[in-house]
């Protein structure tokens, strides 16, 4: 994992050739609303990168303009290397890029096992995953990762809502990205169930996942982000250390007004 | 089971029901026996895009009567043998239902159905208007009365269906084994979550309108030669649009056995109804049928026998699954 704590705040725009994900200038409108204006990101291979911002900021649109979900109007957004504009969701998501979704959506009527099963069978295998040797062990142990191989065979409509969450980032990690974005996968959760899932996401870092965590819980981006970036009005206001973010006083008028 | 074993397994069965007709059976056991497995053709086809991929097609009519045209079409340029058309029908419907999905690629729900509808509608107007295949005058097809090994033509007919029957339903059963069918029970379930997981979606919506509209073609395709007589009316037949959708949600849409099972069971009723009463009552028949499986077995026949199993197999929730892309059923009922 790079290390990541020289990052400044200036420092972060400049995307070098090893980034990650490179997002230059980004835009996205919906008829008379600018929704992102002139976004720009990087992520460094390994980072993990909290995203923050007031409800309505742009930051859901800012995650579904880099998986595919929506095509941005200007600007472009590179992974790994490649341009990805044009790209529909699904090639980008077998290049590497993962997402889980603010409201969970699993195959309803796929048992846990088989919600695991989709993204190997055409995500992994359609890059050549040779290593597929036992799609449904592959499964089972995905399952394990997160704590639901004891309702593998049960339906999504059996779990409580942490267990959906759990589903969630077990479906989208089946598709072994190499990059993960959480969207508000804490959202609604216990203190205790956001430790479970910071427990989760920290390992999926450890083992060199990079990550950007999309969350309203401050105490959770904190503990988990090594740089923050801050939305607001689809304007990118901040980017830096957490500590050194929190304390803008741009940011600090975003979030509790003037 | 593997899908080489089912198929010949059906044939075996196909074969018997066959000998059995022959044996015991009149002429009207194969005229009537006909239309059923045309149904069985025809609400397997329905299912691959209705029930596999949510997708609601009213217009089963117009690719069945689109089978049924291209076989008129041929039939006066030059007659060929029946499997060649089955075949062409199949081909021209496939074509059309790829065009649909084509053009209906970002449609969902009810807007996809309606386009399907307005398709139906088109066609017809253009078949009513192409004189060649006898424009709204309809289309006199004159066939052999007997026709050497098989006696009657009708029971030339009858195998061709049987035939058909049999191909579609290991169609259907070979789709929802493989991750083909993993992916339509992604599209129908959540398109959003199922591209982020890496579906192409927009690519397998095309692959199952065509599949299931070639089928659909392909039962259309024998009809001229049945019925004698063709007629846009009768080719684009509401029964026809109707009963593919209403045969599967009576059987359960979440595998092949439903269509099958509710096919032979509306099929054979209304068969019954035909000689006891009059073909008037089929469409009531299917109304009455169709609201009282809403209200009592939404799910279906397939739907209803799972609920009240003893025991909940693994096979039915999630799926025995020996190694890759082998499973079984694409979903269980919600």
């Amino acid at each position: 994992m790079s290390s990541t704590t020289n990052s400044t705040l200036s420092g972060a725009t400049t995307g070098a050739a090893t980034d990650l994900l490179q997002i230059d200038n980004l835009g996205k409108r919906f008829g008379g609303f600018v929704a992102l204006d002139n976004i720009s990101i990087s992520v460094r291979p390994g980072e993990r990168l909290g995203l923050i911002g007031p409800n309505g900021s742009g930051k859901s649109t800012l995650v579904n303009c880099i998986c595919g979900t929506l095509q941005n109007e200007q600007g472009s957004v590179r992974f790994a290397g490649r341009r990805l504009d044009g790209a529909t969701a699904h090639q980008r998501t077998r290049l590497g890029l993962s997402r889980t979704f603010q409201l969970p959506r699993p195959f309803a009527s796929l048992s846990l096992l088989d919600n695991m099963r989709i993204p190997l069978l055409y995500t992994v295998a359609a890059r050549g995953g040779g290593h597929l040797h036992d799609v449904e062990a592959r499964c089972v142990d995905l399952l394990r990762e997160v704590g639901l191989e004891d309702k593998a065979r049960r339906l999504p409509r059996d779990l409580t809502q942490v267990e959906m969450r759990k589903l969630e980032l077990a479906r989208a990690m089946a598709a072994e990205p190499k990059l993960l974005i959480a969207d508000e996968s804490m959202a609604g959760l216990t203190h205790s169930e956001v430790e479970e899932i910071l427990a989760l996401l920290q390992r999926l870092s450890a083992q060199g996942v990079t990550i950007i965590l999309i969350e309203h819980i401050m105490r959770a981006v904190m503990s988990f982000s090594q740089r923050l970036v801050v939305l607001v009005s689809g304007k990118k206001i901040a980017d830096g250390l957490p500590n050194d973010v929190m304390r803008d006083p741009g940011v600090e008028r975003a979030y509790l007004g003037q | 089971m593997r899908t080489d074993v089912f198929f010949i397994i059906w044939l075996a069965i196909g074969a018997a029901l066959y000998a059995w007709a022959v044996t015991f059976g009149n002429d009207y056991l194969f005229f009537a026996g006909y239309v059923v497995l045309q149904y069985v053709v025809l609400a397997t086809a329905w299912n691959i895009l209705g029930g596999y991929c949510g997708y609601v097609n009213f217009g089963s009519a117009a690719f069945f009567a689109l089978g049924a045209y291209s076989s008129v079409a041929i039939h006066k340029f030059h007659p060929l043998p029946i499997p060649f058309l089955v075949l062409f029908g199949g081909v021209v419907s496939g074509v059309v239902g790829f065009g649909m999905g084509y053009l209906t690629l970002r449609l969902r729900g009810a807007f996809f159905s309606i386009a399907t509808l307005a398709l139906a509608v088109v066609l017809e107007t253009l078949v009513v208007n192409w004189d060649y295949v006898g424009g709204s005058r309809g289309a006199y097809i004159v066939r052999p009365e007997t026709i050497e090994p098989f006696g009657a033509y009708i029971k030339y007919l009858f195998l061709i269906m049987l035939v058909l029957a049999i191909c579609a339903i290991t169609v259907a059963r070979l789709i929802e084994r493989s991750r083909l069918g993993y992916g339509f029970a992604t599209v129908r379930d959540d398109e959003l979550a199922a591209e982020a997981s890496g579906v192409p979606t927009l690519r397998l919506k095309l692959i199952a309108t065509t599949i299931s509209g070639g089928l659909m073609g392909m039962a259309g395709a024998p009809f001229p030669y049945y019925i004698g007589y063709l007629q846009p009316s009768s080719a684009f037949g509401l029964d026809y649009a109707v009963n593919s959708i209403a045969m599967p949600l009576i059987g359960g849409t979440t595998s092949w056995v439903g269509p099958l099972i509710g096919a032979i069971l509306l099929g054979s009723l209304q068969q019954i109804a035909t000689v006891t009463i009059s073909s008037a009552v089929n469409l009531l028949i299917v109304g009455c049928l169709l609201v009282a499986f809403v209200i009592v077995a939404p799910s279906g026949i397939t739907g209803l026998v799972r609920k009240y199993l003893p025991y909940k197999p693994a096979a039915l929730v999630g799926r025995r699954v020996k190694k890759d892309a082998s499973g079984s059923a694409p979903g269980v009922a919600p």
